[in-house]
């Protein structure tokens, strides 16, 4: 179970899956920690529709990983519980829409327990939401929905976009003392990096954005699901002369507010890029403080990328709400570059 | 084996090998509910226990009312009142060992103290300088929750999590009549038979949601019946007999104690008094029907046996009135000191480590309350009568 490899040993990187990498976390951290259990529907035998708990009840038995009733608000109330006797819960919501009947819990509860009891009792748990389309779900399984998180106070919300981020960051949110809504970009459980299991990324604290694409001409802010079509988006910008720097949030709460700046100060110009919808939405905030922070660096308005406002639409039409490589270099192309000239 | 495997497995039975999982006779409650003052049990009931319950009943009804006079001089912002209930509350806090929790609602603060809370910490919330006033693992006692039924799975959680531990340990929760239509009622319930967690669910049938009577919120035979649904007991008991109360919930904790699951408990009670200190329950009930709860009072009934045992002379009702007096004197000496509040405690506890945002805005704070001592200080100064030497 141990994660480190023998000294000398030649690293081991393979392909490996974004959702690979969760499983892996899940089990590295069950294996050194005895509080940390796993609660969802289907997470056992099945090991989860997605498979991200898969071999969990295997190998740690069911008291560790846990098919509950189909309940999702018992099952994060149930998860309070836990959490308050010291265990560490690792909840997974089913789905992005059937985290829903969970909401109360999680709005009245889990995100105000340290601030009611004025830090007595933290609430140290881990909630798993597979979110966002682009997999030809039929309807309730689509869902963006980390703006109503983002608008809650207490709660930590942190999305991964790569296999290495999949790994540390899920450890990372176990560990924390904080609770922290742990958004799990679905069509990305399947993309491949190399990635060696043996050598995991280190764990680093949530709430810090990375650089993945320097570019001097404009910054894309992204994060989970969009992060691949805004890389895509930077390279197809080259032919038009724009060298774009990528940004990946990685937390949108905490907000990296620093690295999202320095980068907006260097290029002069953003595009916020996600799928959930633009009114009310995180590209909202987002631009806003960029505004407020960076007003003298900006040449154009910040301008956002994001799904369209409307439910979320049927498998055979959502590519047209999903926003894509076109959208986005439309929006990089509307940065006022008529005005350097 | 792992404790849920104890579970045991189920399958579904390829037809027509139907048969039902559990035998619902010995979970259904009794037709009447339990009663043991005035019946001919009351001849074993100990002595001890009796005092006690009566000095607690005395006290808590003695700290209902003061509670309440508390809201009408503004040192409270707002008090649900157990007038009525106290033999409920009492005995929920009476029947747990240390080790158990308590999970209360608002109106259980009477619960709260009993189990040893401070008095003024369990007020916290309706006095209104913070949320929850108290340690909560000081005397293992949850905050008093407010969202209806949402403390109930709290309770099943943290009970599962003991037993997976090893501890004996279990959680009563508290909720009311209405609170039993929330999902959350049903989501806890059912989560508690299934991994048989140790649970005493007690549901003060008081007759009221606010204004809305029982008749509007359920359509079951009882409230108890609901833990057949389950695969719970359901135990129905006169919620104003102190003796049966505490009777039934000892049973129920010994059950859970020793891994029987959870149970149900639906106390047959009545709320005296409004709703809260804010609420006109002449719009919605008459003084009729509270007439005739008042002649079923819990502290009466307690006091008739006590009397007719010889249990209760002169020296002990002294000596529970001062008791009672001491307790509505400390509460009205100390709330009536206003509460040193220091807004900088906003931001203390929303994260382990405040947000970078959360900094942002607690500086702002600040010298918004740096300017305003400011402009006080400014104030006071020209207030200060013309050629006033200091
Ligand atoms: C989820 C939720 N809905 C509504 C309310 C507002 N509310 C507070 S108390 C109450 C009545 C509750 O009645 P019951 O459960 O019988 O408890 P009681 O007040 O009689 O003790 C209502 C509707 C609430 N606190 N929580
Ligand atoms: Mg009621």
């Amino acid at each position: 179970m141990t994660t480190a490899t023998a000294a000398g040993a030649a690293t081991a990187a393979r392909p490996a899956t974004l959702a690979q990498a969760l499983t892996r976390a899940l089990r590295d951290a069950m294996a050194a920690d005895p509080a940390v259990h796993v609660l969802g529907e289907d997470v056992g035998a099945l090991g989860g529709v997605f498979r991200v708990t898969d071999g969990l009840a295997a190998e740690f038995g069911e008291d560790r990983c846990t098919d509950t009733p189909l309940a999702e608000a018992g099952i994060l109330g149930t998860a309070v519980g836990m959490a308050m006797y010291g265990l560490r819960p690792v909840v997974e919501m089913q789905f992005d829409a059937f985290a829903y009947p969970a909401f109360e819990q999680l709005v009245s509860h889990v995100a105000r327990m340290r601030n009611r009891t004025r830090g007595a009792m933290p609430l140290p748990l881990t909630i798993r939401i597979p979110y966002g389309g682009g997999i030809g779900g039929v309807e309730h399984h689509s869902d963006s929905s980390e703006a109503y998180y983002m608008a809650t106070p207490g709660l930590h919300v942190v999305t991964p976009a790569t296999v290495a981020d999949a790994y540390g960051l899920l450890r990372a949110a176990i560990a924390s003392d904080d609770p922290v809504v742990f958004l799990e970009p679905k069509r990305l459980y399947w993309s491949k990096d190399a990635w060696d299991p043996e050598e995991p990324t280190p764990v680093e604290p949530v709430g810090r954005a990375v650089v993945r694409r320097p570019g001097r001409s404009a910054t894309l802010v992204t994060y989970g699901p969009s992060l691949p079509v805004c890389l895509e988006a930077a390279e197809a910008a080259r032919a038009e002369g724009w060298d774009l720097e990528v940004v990946d949030l990685r937390s949108l709460v905490p907000f990296d507010d620093e690295t999202v700046c320095a980068s907006v100060r260097r290029t002069g110009r953003a595009v916020v890029v996600h799928e959930s919808g633009s009114f009310g939405g995180p590209g909202g905030e987002i631009a806003a403080r960029v505004t407020e922070r960076c007003f003298h660096h900006l040449e154009a308005p910040v301008l956002r990328v994001a799904g369209l406002d409307i439910p979320y639409p049927p498998p055979m039409l959502e590519r047209h709400h999903l926003p894509g490589v076109d959208r986005v270099l439309d929006a990089v192309g509307r940065l006022q570059w008529e005005a350097e000239s | 084996m792992t404790v849920l495997e104890q579970r045991g497995t189920y399958r579904p039975a390829p037809p027509p090998a139907w048969q039902p999982r559990t035998d619902p006779a010995p979970l259904l409650p009794d037709a009447e509910p339990y009663r043991v003052l005035g019946t001919g049990a009351a001849d074993r009931a100990d002595p001890g226990l009796l005092r006690t319950l009566h000095a607690r009943l005395v006290t808590g009804r003695r700290y209902n009312a003061q509670a309440t006079a508390l809201t009408r001089q503004g040192r409270l912002a707002v008090y649900p009142s157990s007038t009525g209930q106290e033999a409920c509350e009492v005995a929920a806090a009476l029947v747990l060992a240390d080790r158990d929790w308590l999970f209360p609602s608002y109106r259980d603060t009477l619960a709260v103290i009993t189990r040893g809370v401070d008095p003024v910490q369990a007020l916290t919330l309706l006095r209104g300088d913070w949320h929850t006033g108290y340690d909560p693992y000081e005397h293992r006692v949850a905050p008093l929750s407010t969202p209806l039924a949402t403390q109930l799975p709290h309770a099943v959680g943290l009970a599962h999590a003991a037993r997976l531990r090893g501890d004996d340990v279990v959680a009563l929760a508290m909720v009311g009549d209405g609170g039993t239509s929330e999902g959350d009622f049903h989501e806890a319930l059912n989560f508690a038979a299934v991994q048989r967690a140790p649970v005493v669910f007690l549901v003060q049938n008081n007759g009221f949601a606010i204004s809305v009577p029982l008749a509007k919120q359920t359509a079951a035979p009882s409230l108890a019946h609901k833990a057949v649904g389950y695969g719970m007991p359901g135990r129905l008991v006169d919620g104003n007999d102190a003796v049966a109360v505490h009777e039934v919930l000892s049973d129920a904790v010994r059950h859970a104690r020793a891994g029987g699951g959870p149970v149900l408990v639906e106390a047959v009670t009545y709320r005296l008094e409004a709703h809260t200190n804010a609420d006109d329950a002449t719009r919605y009930r008459g003084d009729a029907e509270v007439e005739t709860w008042r002649g079923h009072d819990p502290v009466d009934l307690l006091e008739r046996e006590l009397t007719r045992r010889g249990l209760l002379d002169e020296d002990a009702r002294r000596a529970v009135r001062e008791e009672s007096e001491a307790l509505a004197a400390d509460l009205r000496a100390r709330l009536h000191e206003d509460p040193v509040l220091d807004p900088m405690d906003l931001f203390a506890h929303v994260y382990a480590e405040p947000t970078p945002h959360l900094r942002e805005q607690r500086e702002l704070l600040r010298a918004e309350l740096a300017a305003e001592a400011e402009a006080n200080a400014d104030a006071e100064a020209q207030a200060a009568p013309e050629g006033a030497t200091r």
